[in-house]
């Protein structure tokens, strides 16, 4: 075994032995440049914007660089006591947390503000891949259940504070895992049914003034195309004037004539297609191809149910975010706080994407250690 | 080691299979979800490209309105009457100041504007935008500007904005006939709109509300021009795009002369009256000017409540009124035209006499038609009439005559109808007859009636315009030329001028040359009236020369033949035989003095009417033939013009004194 062992670890490149995975890298790297830019330009063409958008993914490459270190399979060990302690969090920000722009999000620890979701994006995943795994696959109904209730109970309490994108996407990176877990057919017919049912339930006991107008707004914007439709009108405007080629870089006038709101972060995406058109379009959507393609070969080649499961989550979950935020601005979908990953200003989430995106690469590295 | 049982019994490549056979669904579902937002962006930047780029465009073009710049006016010399001046006023842009209510207060110090403008300013900070500029003085001096200019540099967002509005350098001189522009109103919008014109009016602050100025609006306005600019969410400019500048309204030039209109000016002084001077050769009136008059600059930049009250106060002589556009009764100076009914209706020929006891009577009534001189003419034909006034002689004539014929004629002689003359501000005045009795006053016509018209009193009167321009109708034989100020207007055409006949290589060398074009106006002239017997003309021209050279001290000296017909307008009645005392009489119900002259005589270039209200002392002959004569004389400057005819040039023998001493005629 020890040899075995020592040839393989000789046969690995220096890009294994630090646990990045290559393609992965150079993709995410890709959009990051590309963000930049686009941050520039959405930006008023302040360079601050730009050092501020660097330092912050800076941190957040290494932080991926420091998850990938991590053996993935070591995460089961603390799925359950990080997964309580994160529920706990997330009901101490609804006793205290600190309310900013209309919602409960934030956990003042006096030295700094912590935003617990942010954490229960991963490991939420975790858990239940943890528990999935933990039987035989395709998991059986009861297993479902309960790991259904595992993933119900964080997104319930982020809805509630709210932030319905952010219980949008940690619903969906658990309901992934037990998709992937191989739950039947009829199962899912039946969920998606019950869904549906439950939708009208949504809508009058659980979704806020303010959610629910969101929802209105995007079923026809031009009812209030000063208001509540105005960033969406806006939003459209801005990515149909671009065409096939785009106005140019620095060169869209609804954003650089400040037409267009939430330009460098939710709305990034309308800045692209403005300034680069559908030609800028397609290649974003390529490297985002690229990316997740990339995600669920590694989750294929995963040795273990486990990371298996793990790395389909994270690898659909970021798709979710990109779908989300484009169908969002170009109006398929309603507005919901999302930002275009990889691209859009921002720090929180970005370091969380990057430690998923460490998670992926410790998946692709680590095999044969453990083994 | 349970954990290693689970592991012993797990089937791993059938979960592997599973495992793949699931991401390989989801991928699929990636797939369909790329390509539902791919081609929701095909739909929107390439088959709605064009409607998402114009709605782009309307975000961020607009366009501004650029004002054109007013047509400007001068009279017949080239001399300017309505000139456009720069007006300074101190605007603030509140976003770009740094500390706005302590540089408000010293800013108003300095240029010492008062407390009430600083207020409005505060007041219209709330409502309006920040980055829009607001007007905190609005009139300033040369003193202020330069005084300003050298401390701007402690205001940032204090600037002086330059515009330009009317203004009319001869002040009250031209007011009757300029009119005035000021600021547009809410029924001059509707108007507008109504119109169609509200976009072309979009930059504009001011429209002629009166005179020329109004009737002239559309060619003095000029057209809109536009900026195209790029504005950002706030509205606030960014750069300019495109700019179509805006096409200044026509000169006017007018027949007014400016010299003559201050003779008439001076004539007038002191007195209540209109001078009206008409070439009656084409129609072009040369002075008109109602006095009192007002300064018309008052109105441009919106008068204060306090001018205002002061125009309207009548102990000020109502100086709005245009009284050359006014109905007076026209008295005596009608007796021309009257006589000249009488020849054509056959009623009487040039020989014809009527015998004059100082008074008339008609037939079974009491009532004696007194004439101006008690003791009475005698035996007077038509000439003698003319030059005498017999009231008597008139008397019988209109009776005679009966009203309809009379009504017909001097329907005729444009009474009682528009002149047509480009102001807005035309009369009617009245025209005698049953038809205006019977819709004015809603009585029947009564013979009496008709015995005043005779004289020119009763239901009758005329403007001096129409005065002016029934006269000039008699002194051209019948030709009707319509009254009007408007002799050219001028613009700037700008053309292309090829430098090279040849073209090189396709691109020829263009010059581009702007100059004014004038252009006279022309107007047509109405159907000429034509007697039966066209020597009726001659008779009574011929008996208003002998009258104006025979009659008038006014007209003695004068180096031209002038023709001339004086009347003076009672202005209440009086009782049988009760004698006119002018002193006893109410200022505003004393008689007013009428005259209407041409010359020369031969070739008529100039008719005058001239109106004096309530006169101390004398009449027409007395108080207005001396205005005529000053308007005339400067009008002829040095021009001799005499006709050699002896025969034509009677003594002058004023048989029965001046005027003065009779008060009358």
């Amino acid at each position: 075994m020890r040899n075995i062992g020592h040839d393989q670890q000789k046969q690995r490149s220096f890009w294994q032995r630090i646990h990045i995975d290559v393609p992965l890298l150079l993709g995410i790297l890709a959009l990051m440049i590309l963000g930049l830019f686009v941050v520039y330009s959405a930006g008023g063409q302040e360079s601050a914007i730009v050092y501020r958008q660097i330092t912050r993914l800076g941190i957040a490459l290494l932080v991926m660089f420091a998850v990938a270190q991590i053996p993935p399979l070591s995460y089961q060990k603390w799925a359950v006591p990080v997964f309580v302690l994160g529920l706990l969090l997330l009901i101490a920000v609804l006793l205290f947390g600190h309310i900013g722009k209309g919602a409960q999000r934030w956990l003042d620890l006096g030295f700094m503000k912590f935003q617990p979701s942010e954490i229960m994006k991963l490991i939420v995943p975790i858990m239940i891949a943890w528990y999935v795994s933990q039987y035989d696959l395709p998991a059986k109904i009861s297993t479902i259940t309960i790991a259904f209730i595992l993933v119900l109970l964080p997104t319930l309490l982020i809805a509630k504070q709210p932030d319905l994108g952010t219980s949008l996407l940690i619903a969906s990176s658990g309901v992934f895992v037990i998709f992937l877990a191989g739950a039947s057919w009829k199962l899912i017919v039946t969920c998606i049914g019950l869904a549906s049912a439950f939708a009208p339930v949504l809508w009058m006991f659980l979704m806020k003034p303010y959610q629910k107008q969101r929802v209105l707004t995007f079923l026809d914007p031009e009812q209030d195309p000063l208001g509540s439709g105005y960033h969406i009108i806006q939003s459209k405007i801005a990515i149909g004037s671009g065409g096939l080629h785009g106005k140019g870089w620095l060169q869209g006038t609804q954003s650089q004539l400040e037409f267009l709101p939430e330009r460098h972060t939710d709305f990034i995406f309308a800045v692209f297609s403005e300034e680069f058109g559908f030609v800028g379009v397609a290649v974003l959507l390529s490297v985002y191809l690229i990316i997740v393609m990339r995600g669920l070969w590694i989750a294929v080649h995963a040795e273990h149910a486990f990371t298996k499961l793990l790395a389909g989550s994270i690898t659909l979950t970021f798709f979710v975010y990109v779908f989300v935020n484009i169908g969002m601005v170009s109006g398929l979908l309603p507005v919901v706080g999302v930002p275009l990953p990889l691209v859009s200003y921002g720090g929180t989430s970005m370091v969380t994407l990057l430690a998923g995106f460490g998670m992926l690469m410790a998946i692709s590295t680590h095999k044969r250690f453990i083994a | 080691m349970a954990s290693n049982k689970r592991v012993a019994i797990r089937n791993h490549s059938a979960e592997a299979n599973l495992f793949a056979r699931r991401t390989f669904i989801a991928f699929i579902g990636i797939l369909a979800l790329l390509l539902t937002l791919i081609s929701n962006i095909y739909d929107l930047e390439i088959n709605s490209y064009e409607k998402y780029q114009t709605r782009s465009n309307s975000n961020r073009i607009k366009l501004l309105p650029v004002a054109p710049n007013r047509g400007l006016i001068y009279d017949r010399n080239g001399i300017l009457l309505a000139d456009n001046k720069p007006v300074y006023s101190l605007e603030v842009i509140a976003e770009q100041t740094i500390d706005l209510k302590k540089h408000i207060k010293e800013v108003s110090e300095l240029l010492d504007i008062s407390e009430e403008k600083q207020e409005k300013l505060f007041k219209a900070l709330k409502s309006k935008r920040r980055f829009k500029p607001l007007e905190l003085h609005s009139r300033l001096s040369a003193q202020q500007v330069a005084l300003f200019s050298v401390n701007q540099h402690k205001f940032p967002g204090f600037f002086i904005d330059a515009r330009l509005k009317r203004y009319y350098p001869f002040g009250d001189l031209t007011t009757h006939s300029l009119g005035y522009v000021a600021r547009i109103n809410r029924k001059d919008s509707i108007r507008l709109a109504e119109d169609n014109l509200d976009e072309d009016y979009a930059a504009t602050r001011n429209i002629g509300k009166l005179g020329l100025e109004k009737y002239y609006e559309n060619i003095l306005h000029g057209t809109i021009g536009h900026q195209e600019v790029e504005i950002n969410n706030q509205g606030r400019i960014i750069r300019t795009l495109d700019y179509a500048p805006p096409i200044s309204g026509k000169n006017l030039t007018l027949s007014i002369d400016i010299e003559l209109q201050m003779i008439a000016k001076r004539a007038l002084a002191g007195k209540r009256g209109a001078v009206v001077a008409i070439d009656p050769r084409n129609g072009e009136i040369l002075a008109m000017y109602s006095n009192p008059s007002y300064d018309g600059n008052l109105f441009v930049h919106g008068i204060s409540s306090k001018n205002y009250r002061k125009l309207l106060n009548p102990k000020n002589d109502r100086p709005l009124l245009n009284r050359s556009v006014q109905g007076y009764p026209p008295a005596s100076t009608v007796k021309p035209l009257l006589g000249l009914t009488g020849l054509e209706a056959g009623v009487i020929t040039n020989e014809s006499r009527f015998y004059d006891p100082g008074w008339f009577q008609l037939k079974g009534l009491e009532r004696k038609y007194r004439d101006w001189w008690a003791p009475g003419h005698g035996w007077v034909d038509l000439n003698q009439a003319i030059e005498h006034s017999c009231n008597v002689f008139f008397y019988n004539l209109a009776y005679q005559l009966n009203i309809d014929n009379i009504t017909d004629m001097m329907e005729k002689f444009g009474f009682g109808d528009l002149t047509g003359v480009d102001i807005w501000e035309d009369k009617r005045a009245i025209l005698p007859g049953r038809e205006t009795k019977r819709s004015r006053y809603n009585k029947p016509w009564y013979t009496g009636d008709t015995i005043a018209v005779g004289i020119g009193q009763g239901y009758w009167t005329v403007t001096p315009l129409q005065l002016a321009q029934a006269f000039s109708i008699l002194a051209n034989k019948g030709d009707i030329k319509i009254p009007h100020f408007l002799r050219a207007t001028a613009e700037l055409v700008v053309e292309e001028v090829a430098i090279n006949d040849e073209i090189i290589s396709g691109e020829s060398d263009v010059n581009i040359i702007s100059k004014m074009v004038t252009k006279m106006t022309d107007y047509d002239d109405k159907p000429p009236i034509i007697l039966k017997n066209n020597k009726h003309w001659n008779l009574v021209l011929d008996a208003m020369h002998n009258t104006a050279q025979k009659k008038y001290p006014a007209f003695q000296g004068a180096r031209y033949d002038a023709a001339g017909k004086s009347g003076t307008a009672q202005l209440i009645a009086k009782k049988q035989d009760e004698k006119y005392d002018a002193e006893a009489t109410k200022e505003k119900q004393r008689n007013n003095a009428m005259f209407v002259a041409f010359a020369p005589y031969e070739n008529p270039e100039i008719v005058v009417a001239v109106v004096v209200e309530n006169v101390l002392e004398g009449g027409g002959g007395f108080n207005a033939a001396p205005v005529a004569r000053q308007v005339m004389d400067q009008y002829f400057g040095d021009r001799v013009i005499i006709s050699t005819d002896k025969s034509k040039h009677p003594q002058h023998n004023n048989v029965y004194g001046a005027d003065k001493k009779t008060g009358r005629n």
